[in-house]
């Protein structure tokens, strides 16, 4: 029996009712199914193998054996013998205290600064948003071309070069990640200004104007109605900002492989199982870890989603 | 025939001038210009197989193995404007030596191709691509992901002294390889300025720091130093290692054979003496490429550089032959240890070999074997060397007519070096050498060199330790 749309389907004990007919269901299934197979394939899949890799010293070549496994052992060595973990995970927290408290307030305020329709907005638009356009590595070498300590511009323009007194911008452990950082901001602000202008001029005009009635200064409405109206867009700002701390990667991996100063944990994920030293599994419990920490902006962002969608 | 008696036998005869052929039964007389020294060289291969096939005479071996036209593929890492000339030289040249063999040349950045190397020989690499000699040639070996070629060493090996002979060999006695060339590490300098200056060159390591202290009061950074890849440094490291400890320790030291720990003092003496002369480093060394360093001592801003004699292909680029020729080196000083006498250096030895997994190699072997063997010609050579002129030549028969006094004096070097290492990253595990481990290791010491280093070379055992077997 061919069901038609609308029909009662019998199976042989239970009553379905249904409306949709094979052909529907066969198109849902494959809407549903090919997503999820890529989503399993190209997402699950891999993060499965990377944390089940982390327990193995495989190292890339061939199949990974029974041999390889080695338990915990990675992450043991990860938190107390590897001397360049908790650098890299520090340099993440600063890069992440950095992009929270310097960069992206100051890509709100341009936002804001723009959003006022002053004279030239378009060419300022146009001038914070042109980095975001380059590539992080292309941003690393512009800015590497800054920094050098003999042939860089600042050195030079500052004439430091001349009297001798050279700062190694690059190559000052305590000093180079605040330099990749000035660099990374450039970039950034820019970044979050354009989000931060779109939703601005999302923004109700009515409201603008009724606070205005009511005598509130600029800095009042911007506080007290503005921003309160953003709140999704605030927090895609600070979930943005979050990945971008923890991605970090481009900018110092060009500069100097993430050594001396620049560790990063994405770095050590790459140098340790993607470059010439295959150390995949111990790299995948560093790449694990990461994922970990993640999680936690992720899950915000998306419950924050959920929440308001429903 | 193959044993000893057989080989003196026929060595006699060469002396004699003239050969008795088994197969023809016929004398033949003999020209080939054979010095005493290379009729005992080709007594110790023991053969006269490969007598013949070190001659390069048309041995039947060579030709059934080969083949003309058709085609091949190469991935090359050489980049710099000079290397990647060279290989374009000598691809056209093969080309066209070859029957109009098609050769698919596929370049991809050096540090880059570095990086993938695993990867690309487990995926479908070209049939042949370049690579260093040393312990990451039989590390891939020993993977299966790279083909035994043999039958071209056999035919070629008449063309490369005892030492490259040793170069090739897997752990598993195959040859893996063909080397093309090489170049030493050694302390350049301008001879102009040490000429001004009255500098004379420094023999051991107390004249030599008086020399830097010399250079400092005259104006000069006395040692070009320049370390923000990582890399560099281990140079120093290698050169100093093997004067005051030994070639053996060295070894065993960098592959953690017979139980060698990196907590051992000896190694802590290294660090020791290397920290008398970091204060006459490059100002900013750290935030450096090598490239910088080379033109501190092009714009004689710099003394001296510990560095290979790629240094030149920088003095090349400048467009100068004038500061070309200025560019001269010296071994580095004896350090007043017993093993000053090993003479031992870097000079490490890029090769071509034969991949494994290469889906076009079964249909193109005898291309890429005519091609390995065509590499082997100094003629080949020295077509790549003119355009990178800090990669020595490896085979014995090339025009060294040619070489400039600073190419002879490299030869001359390496050949009085007793002791031969290939460099920190081509010796030891890349793991344990890269940016993770060594390379950061040497900057942390290198950012407070005088320092104790018991707590670094624990890091570094520890490291060490944790790494799986190979």
């Amino acid at each position: 029996m061919k069901p038609e749309a609308g029909a009662v389907a019998i199976s042989g004990r239970r009553r379905r009712y249904t409306l949709l007919t094979r052909r529907d269901k066969i198109l849902l299934a494959l809407m549903v199914g090919i997503p999820l197979a890529l989503d399993v394939i190209l997402v699950w899949g891999p993060t499965l193998a990377s944390v089940l890799l982390s327990f193995t010293n495989w190292d890339g070549i061939g199949v990974p054996e029974a041999k390889n496994w080695v338990g915990f052992k990675n992450y043991q060595f990860l938190f107390t013998g590897y001397s360049q973990f908790w650098p890299a995970f520090a340099h993440n927290v600063i890069w992440l205290l950095w992009l929270t408290l310097i960069a992206t307030p100051l890509g709100m305020l341009f936002a804001v600064l723009l959003d006022r329709e002053i004279r030239g907005s378009r060419i300022y638009q146009s001038v914070f948003y042109l980095p975001v356009v380059l590539s992080l590595v292309v941003v690393g070498f512009i800015w590497e071309l800054q920094y050098y300590a003999t042939e860089g511009f600042i050195n030079n323009a500052l004439g430091l070069v001349k009297s001798g007194h050279l700062i190694d911008w690059l190559g000052d452990s305590r000093l180079n990640l605040y330099a990749v950082l000035v660099a990374a901001s450039w970039r950034h602000i820019g970044y979050i200004m354009i989000l931060y202008l779109a939703g601005l001029k999302s923004v109700d005009p009515s409201l603008r104007e009724a606070a205005r009635v009511d005598g509130a200064t600029e800095v009042q409405t911007f506080f007290n109605v503005v921003f309160p109206v953003m709140a999704p867009i605030n927090v895609v700002i600070v979930v943005v900002t979050a990945i971008e701390a923890l991605r970090a990667f481009d900018i110092a991996f060009i500069i100097n492989q993430g050594k001396n100063g620049l560790e990063l944990l994405s770095i050590l994920i790459t140098n340790n199982s993607l470059s010439e030293a295959t150390l995949v599994g111990f790299g995948s419990a560093i790449a694990v870890v990461l994922l970990l920490i993640s999680l936690v902006p992720i899950v915000t962002f998306l419950t924050r989603v959920m929440r308001t969608s429903t | 025939m193959g044993d000893s008696r057989e080989a003196k036998r026929v060595a006699n005869r060469l002396q004699a001038g003239s050969l008795t052929l088994p197969y023809v039964d016929q004398e033949l007389a003999l020209d080939l210009g054979l010095t005493r020294r290379d009729v005992l060289k080709i007594a110790g291969y023991g053969s006269l197989a490969a007598f013949l096939a070190a001659c390069g005479s048309t041995s039947a071996g060579s030709s059934s193995i080969t083949a003309t036209g058709g085609k091949m593929s190469i991935g090359s890492y050489n980049t710099d404007p000079g290397s990647k000339a060279g290989t374009q030289a000598i691809v056209d040249a093969f080309k066209t030596a070859n029957g109009g063999t098609n050769v698919t040349l596929n370049v991809v950045d050096h540090g880059t191709f570095q990086n993938t190397i695993t990867n690309y020989l487990q995926g479908t690499p070209q049939d042949i691509f370049t690579w260093f000699s040393g312990h990451r040639m039989r590390f891939f070996a020993d993977k299966g992901l790279a083909t035994p070629i043999d039958d071209v060493w056999d035919a070629v090996k008449g063309n490369y002294t005892a030492g490259f002979a040793s170069s090739v060999k897997g752990n598993d006695g195959h040859a893996y390889a063909v080397p093309t060339d090489y170049y030493p590490w050694a302390i350049f300098y301008r001879k102009d300025v040490f000429a001004a200056h009255n500098y004379s060159i420094p023999t051991n390591w107390d004249d030599f720091k008086a020399l830097c202290a010399k250079m400092k009061s005259d104006g000069l950074i006395p040692i070009a130093f320049a370390d923000k890849d990582g890399w560099p440094a281990q140079g120093t490291f290698d050169i100093l290692n093997l004067r005051m400890n030994g070639y053996d320790f060295h070894v065993n030291l960098l592959t953690g054979q017979n139980g060698q720990k990196w907590t051992d003092p000896k190694v802590a003496n290294v660090f020791k003496k290397w920290s008398e002369i970091t204060q006459y480093y490059s100002p900013a060394f750290k935030g450096l490429t090598w490239e910088q360093g080379a033109d501190q001592l092009l714009k004689k801003q710099a003394g001296m550089y510990l560095l290979g004699l790629f240094v030149s292909d920088e003095f090349k680029a400048s467009g100068s032959q004038a500061d070309l020729d200025q560019l001269d080196f010296f071994a580095f000083p004896d350090v007043g240890s017993s093993y000053d006498a090993e003479k031992a250096l870097d000079a490490p030895i890029d090769v071509f070999m034969v991949s494994k997994k290469s889906p076009t190699l079964s249909a193109n072997l005898g291309q890429a074997k005519a091609f390995m063997e065509f590499v082997s010609k100094g003629s080949t050579q020295v077509t790549f060397w003119k355009s990178a002129p800090g990669a020595i030549p490896t085979a014995s028969d090339a025009d060294t007519s040619q070489y400039p006094a600073l190419t002879k004096k490299a030869v001359d070097i390496v050949s009085k070096a007793q002791k031969i290492t290939q460099y920190f990253d081509r010796d030891s595990r890349p793991d344990f050498s890269g940016p993770n481990g060594m390379q950061g290791f040497l900057l942390s010491f290198l950012s407070n060199p005088s320092g104790d280093t018991t707590n670094l070379q624990k890091q570094m055992q520890t490291f060490w330790e944790q790494l799986p077997p190979e």
